[in-house]
């Protein structure tokens, strides 16, 4: 019977996609639990920041510097029909720190750095590298994964903020420098519209939640990757996609919490 | 890589990192440009506040002197209670005016205070007894309409 079939490929699929999230959740508890000794190891996460962090730099800002000069254009385009150039800096600042800030370096990093985590611990399985740390009592958790999930958490909200710094400039370049939109006009409704607590505190807020799942997905996935060629790869791949979605229905949910009021 | 260069470009990335946010905070957002450690309040009753919101700005003479913290509905007199959080460094007399005013025509609305001539001057928990409230557009245009209708049947 078709029928029956397709019923119980749907009751595998979900019983598969439910023991994964369970295992997903039992494998962030376990890197909390031990990330005490990483900390004492403090290199350990020095190290693990540069390859997430210092290596993402140069993407995150001139990724950031173009966002910010799009929406400087843009956005003057919209504004002059109603005579208010004036409030593209409010523009740019609040769409920069608010959602793209946050979003957009999220997504560059799960893509740079993400795909680079789960590659990596896919082939320290693949080469038998996690069991021989098992075999010397070395718990692989405490030593590989923990400095990397710090590692991610610490570099997301920098990241984000280097970037939604970087977007104000793109956008200052574009609209006064280039365009001639009034300086002074420029900053100083920006610096009556943008809330040091509602929006900037939220925009890293959102960055740090962001930097939390995309580090746990790429983790969990490389942990979770069939010791194989084909398994790393499909893993790297299923990390960018899985941490892409998440992040962008993370991004509606604090969303609706943090500015439903206004 | 040798541990120190790594250091040295951690360093660099976590103090890009701080001073982005600092900028963000200072120069983007409004932490550098208005302080409000030291505050007196103020009440003051309009009967209608227009589209006045919470942390509204307070100026005169154009010069921003509070913000607005609280605005909530009194129920024995029916009008609006506006909590002004004024600067400690400036006083202002018992019959001040407040009024609701707009900067432009369509911009966000403010409070204007326009100093009196008392001697006496406010202090915390005072209510300003003087207020004008907003002015709302679409009553101004109706009555320029209802005065325009009636002009012809009294010359007549």
């Amino acid at each position: 019977m078709p029928a029956t079939k397709t019923i119980k490929i749907v009751g595998r699929r979900t019983i598969n996609a439910v023991w994964r999230i369970g295992m997903a959740a039992r494998f962030f508890f376990l890197t909390l639990l031990y990330s005490g000794s990483s900390f004492r190891r403090f290199h350990l996460i020095i190290k693990e920041l540069f390859s997430t962090g210092v290596m993402s730099l140069i993407i995150i800002i001139v990724a950031g510097l173009f966002v910010g000069m799009v929406l400087g254009l843009q956005g003057y385009e919209t504004l002059k029909r109603y005579g208010s150039e004036s409030a593209l800096g409010v523009m740019v600042a609040l769409g920069l720190v608010r959602e793209l800030g946050p979003v957009v370096a999220a997504l560059l990093f799960a893509s740079r750095a993400g795909s680079a985590m789960t590659a990596e611990i896919g082939l320290m399985k693949a080469t038998e590298q996690i069991s021989a740390m098992e075999m010397m009592a070395v718990n692989p958790i405490a030593r590989i994964v923990a400095p990397r999930f710090w590692a991610g958490v610490i570099s997301m909200p920098l990241l984000a903020a280097l970037f939604s710094a970087v977007g104000v400039f793109g956008g200052y370049f574009v609209g006064v420098v280039q365009i001639g939109v009034d300086e002074g006009s420029f900053w100083s409704q920006m610096q009556a519209a943008v809330d040091f607590r509602e929006d900037i505190l939220n925009g890293v807020i959102k960055s740090f939640v962001f930097g939390t799942a995309v580090t746990v997905i790429a983790l969990f996935e490389g942990y979770d990757a069939p010791p194989t060629a084909e398994g790393v790869s499909g893993a790297t791949t299923r990390t960018v996609v899985t941490s892409s979605l998440v992040i962008l229905m993370l991004d509606f949910v604090l969303t609706a919490i943090m500015f439903r009021g206004n | 890589m040798e541990r120190t260069t790594l250091d040295f470009w951690v360093g660099i990335f976590v103090v890009a990192g701080v001073a982005a946010l600092v900028m963000l905070a200072m120069k983007v957002g409004n932490l550098g440009t208005y302080n409000m450690s030291d505050t007196y309040q103020v009440h003051a009753y309009f009967s209608n506040i227009g589209g006045l919101k919470p942390k509204a700005s307070i100026k005169s003479a154009g010069v921003l002197v509070g913000r607005v913290t609280d605005i909530t509905l009194d129920t024995e007199r029916y009008e609006a209670n506006v909590v002004m959080s004024l600067d400690k460094r400036y006083k202002f007399p018992k019959d001040t005016f407040a009024n609701i005013l707009t900067s432009g025509l369509l911009g966000e609305q403010y409070i204007g205070l326009m100093p009196g001539g008392d001697s006496e001057m406010v202090k915390n928990g005072d209510v300003m007894k003087h207020t004008q409230s907003a002015i709302v557009l679409e009553d101004m245009i109706s009555k320029f309409i209802y005065n325009k209708a009636e002009e012809p049947a009294k010359s007549k």
